[in-house]
């Protein structure tokens, strides 16, 4: 080469010689983020992974996930010369005897709570926003396997330490498993090695955790965020922003250092819980007994609506010739969670069919706008809730000094009563907030200016909108729900199959049959009219 | 397909932009620049902080803080610096970001995703002609066999998991328990005296033998099942039992002997209330009548609780009566 190069451009040149990419550096660098509070939850989720990752493969140079009985004699004083297993006492040793291992194991039961909030609240941004259509469908369901796959690996995690409460999940685990008809006793007696405790079964939980979950979310990780790059973020309505483009900021620079800045702020606040609020200190609960229980203990907040579920789940127990079915234990924790997560990850397809809609959508729906399906998560929502309040059924009685029978009935109706009132309320606030919506573009904004007329009437005066506010308030898409398809045909013959049609027509008109449209163009112009001739009225009362 | 019948689409509208101090004031630039400065330096003086709290702050040292209770000084040291020196970091970019550079949204052209009609049908006739050249159709005997071999082909390592475990035996059906051996404390391993159970109080037992077991094969197999609780109801109380006769009675004198194992799930169970003889599982509020069988009155237990017989000894210490005549813990499939 006969130009002389700088030594950052030979060390550029260096690899894209190699590995080409100079191309897709470009497209990446000049890739335009949305900007919005609630595209951040996301980043959340993924950088409290990250931070999993790291406090836990430190975790791992210390922990040792073995069932063997030995005798403490670390410095935690009161477990002096108690028999324990090396998997509690190592974790002992990371609280007392490792220097900031404490903090680690803190900032990992902390990082772990806000990893499954974070996605939590992730999904319902997507699903009240509209963001799982179509081209995002895959995304949707990557995103629920890995928001199954969290609270699994949660769970794992949190059984590790051999503490009296992890020891109490794993013998309810136990519990569930001989619930399986036909093979729960095999399951059981396989995933333990023989008999309930056994001494298989950290060791085995441990690889789960450590490598097997979390190497398949972050493969499912990867393709997820992907393909939010490949698909381009959606965006919500506003002025300039259509279906065919997206506007924001380019990722070099502005989204570069705010994405990259919010793990670092997402990082220090977790470090920060970690330092000044103690999170699942196992030192109090003493080792692993089969005999012994904590009165009022509770899981992670994410296995909350499964202990509740079970809770309030009567007793039902059947015997089938010579075998026993255990539908009290079966339907709470294996039936329920497989229909909720069911129905999530079909959801997107569930509403295509239903309304017909197999459009693409980059732009993102006002909740508002698609009241159905707002009431829908909110009914599920209150499911989710009630369910999750019954896991903590005992403390509201202490709390409240109540009877835990009275409480345990009223949420076993609640949990079917409730969720229907919150569906009809959300719709109904929405179809208010639509129609608040047409009055805005029809009648301007209330200005809380009183004027009087020159014959004694007293009007307000409304003010146009802004043009902010006038495109997010177009930004609405009316959809006429489906018609009924005819019975029969031209010649008069019934039309077979039309049964499904039909449903879909019904299912169409339960989504859009309410819909409070958009004024016409004709409208909104008689009404800006309107609006110009009260301003005018206004400057110039004398008249 | 519905139909949209919107009859509006939000047109581009020309929005002046607002500008930020920092753009039109130098001296606010200036200003923004140095909180950002100032932001880096602290998270580098908060790095330099931890290694000295590191270093410095004795381990063992607990504190009070308000709201959080009795903390670690040391956790919190080294945690609140590093905490902060990350923070830092953080909050400099993003407030830079905020603050100098560029505000302006740009637009970004959306493509479409589906392949051109053409590079479509092209990839079907390359699979087509691929799949001919292979004559996978032509040849069913080639393509049935190796459906049946792929289908088979996952069958090993689902056998070879066979080995995880020995498979259910009849261990979900005993216990340690058997005629004549002794009840003794959970804590001590004392052996139990009826005058050593007052009426009200609950008494953990294991059976005599367990410790030494434990001992031995250094596992918690049989107290996960054998563990039981002792209680002394007032004979003209007891409404029914579980077995036993006139003669043999499975109670001595209202000591009554149950497994402490939930029928539910299996939990422990440890909240025994006396006026009503009353058992309520901590983790589901399953609840037994101690006076009437064990039975189940609450909760998601369909199942009573299991009882002991049991009646003294020649020296006067409680003892079994035999086995359980039921399986103690949750159900399971092969349980009736």
């Amino acid at each position: 080469m006969s130009v002389k190069q700088s030594r950052k451009a030979r060390a550029l040149n260096w690899a894209d010689d190699r590995f080409g990419g100079a191309g897709i550096l470009r497209t990446a660098m000049n890739k335009v983020f949305p900007d919005h509070w609630s595209f951040m939850l996301g980043e959340i989720a993924l950088y409290s992974f990250v931070i999993l990752l790291i406090s836990g493969t430190y975790l791992s140079f210390f922990f040792v996930p073995s069932m063997t009985e030995i005798v403490y004699n670390g410095s935690y004083v009161p477990l002096k010369g108690v028999k324990m297993t090396e998997a509690y006492a190592s974790t002992l040793d990371i609280s007392f005897d490792v220097r900031g291992g404490l903090l680690m194991r803190q900032i990992h039961h902390w990082a772990a709570l806000f990893f499954l909030i974070a996605m939590t609240v992730h999904m319902l941004r997507i699903f009240f926003t509209g963001a799982f259509r179509r081209p995002r469908e895959v995304n949707w369901v990557i995103g629920s396997l890995l928001l199954i796959l969290g609270i699994v690996e949660g769970f794992a995690g949190y059984g590790l330490p051999d503490d009296l409460l992890s020891g109490t999940g794993l013998r309810i685990t136990e519990g569930i498993m001989l619930a399986i008809p036909v093979v729960g006793s095999w399951v059981s007696s396989l995933v333990f090695g023989g008999e309930f405790p056994g001494t298989e079964f950290i060791p085995r939980l441990y690889i789960v955790h450590v490598l097997l979950i979390p190497g398949i979310m972050l493969a499912l990780i990867a393709v997820h965020v992907l393909l939010v790059a490949f698909h381009k973020h959606t965006q919500f309505p506003g002025p300039g922003r259509t279906e065919k483009n997206v506007v924001g900021y380019p990722l070099m620079p502005v989204y570069m250092a705010k994405a990259g800045g919010f793990f670092f702020i997402v990082f220090g606040v977790t470090v920060f819980m970690a330092a000044i609020a103690t999170i699942n200190p196992v030192w109090m609960f003493g080792p692993y007994v089969p005999n012994a229980v904590g009165a009022g203990s509770q899981p992670d907040w994410y296995m909350g609506f499964l202990d509740g579920s079970t809770r309030i789940m009567p007793a039902i127990e059947f015997t089938l010739i010579n075998y026993t079915l255990s539908l009290n234990l079966l339907i709470p924790t294996l039936v329920l969670p497989g229909i909720m997560f069911t129905l999530l990850i079909f959801y997107p397809w569930i509403e295509a069919w239903a309304t017909g809609d197999k459009r693409e959508h980059h732009l993102l729906d006002r909740p508002r706008n698609a009241p159905t399906r707002t009431a829908l998560g909110v009914m599920a929502l209150t499911f989710y809730g009630i369910l999750w309040i019954s896991g903590g059924n005992d403390i509201i009685a202490v709390a409240f000094g109540l009877s835990i029978n009275a409480i345990t009935w009223t949420l076993r109706f609640g949990l079917f009563i409730l969720p229907a009132i919150a569906f009809v309320i959300t719709k109904r606030i929405c179809l208010a907030l639509q129609r608040r919506d047409r009055d805005k573009l029809l009648h301007g904004r209330e200005t809380g200016q009183i004027l009087r007329l020159p014959h004694g009437e007293f009007i307000e005066i409304h003010a146009p909108i802004s043009e902010k506010e006038k495109a997010k308030i177009l930004s609405k898409v009316d959809i006429e729900p489906l018609a009924l398809p005819p019975a029969t045909d031209r010649d008069g013959v019934a039309v077979p199959q039309s049964f499904r049609k039909r449903l879909q027509a019904k299912v169409s008109h339960f989504y859009f049959g309410d819909n409070v449209p958009k004024p016409s163009a004709a409208e909104i112009e008689a009404a800006e009219h309107h609006l110009q001739e009260i301003a005018e009225n206004v400057e110039a009362p004398s008249h | 397909m519905s139909k949209d019948v919107s009859p509006y689409r939000p047109q581009p509208a020309e929005i002046e932009h607002e500008y930020r101090r920092a753009d039109i004031d130098a001296r606010a630039a200036k200003k923004a620049e140095r909180q950002v400065a100032l932001m880096f330096a602290s998270s580098a003086l908060f790095t330099v902080l931890f290694v000295v709290a590191f270093a410095t702050i004795d381990a063992t040292t607990v504190i009070g803080l308000p709201v959080f209770g009795d903390v670690y000084a040391f956790n919190v040291a080294i945690g609140v610096t590093m905490g902060l020196a990350i923070f830092f970091i953080g909050a400099g970019a993003i407030h830079w970001a905020k603050k100098l550079m560029p505000d302006v949204e740009v637009e970004e052209e959306r493509h479409d995703f589906g392949s051109s009609a053409e590079e479509k049908a092209e990839i079907v006739e390359t699979f087509k002609a691929g799949s001919a050249d292979s004559g996978v159709m032509q040849r069913p005997l080639i393509r049935r066999t190796l459906l049946a071999a792929l289908a088979l082909f996952p069958v090993p390592l689902v056998v070879l998991l066979r080995d995880l475990g020995p498979g259910p035996g009849d261990e979900r059906f005993r216990t340690m328990w058997s005629q004549g051996r002794r009840l003794l404390t959970d804590v001590s391993y004392q052996p139990i005296r009826p005058e050593d159970v007052p009426i009200g109080n609950l008494i953990n037992a294991v059976p005599e033998g367990l410790h030494e077991l434990e001992e031995e094969v250094k596992n918690l197999n049989e107290r996960a099942k054998s563990v039981i609780i002792v209680v002394r109801i007032d004979p003209d109380e007891i409404v029914s039992q579980q077995g036993g006769t006139s003669e043999e009675p499975w109670d001595y004198n209202g000591i009554l002997a149950y497994s402490k194992v939930c029928t539910h799930v299996g939990c422990p169970i440890s909240l025994y209330e006396q006026r009503t003889h009353h058992l309520l599982c901590p983790c589901h509020q399953s609840t037994y009548d101690l006076a009437d069988s064990g039975k189940v009155i609450f909760g998601p237990a369909a199942r009573r609780m299991p009882q002991l017989g049991i009646t003294i000894d020649q020296e006067g210490y409680l003892v079994a009566r035999g086995d359980f005549a039921e399986p103690i813990g949750p159900s399971f499939w092969e349980l009736s």
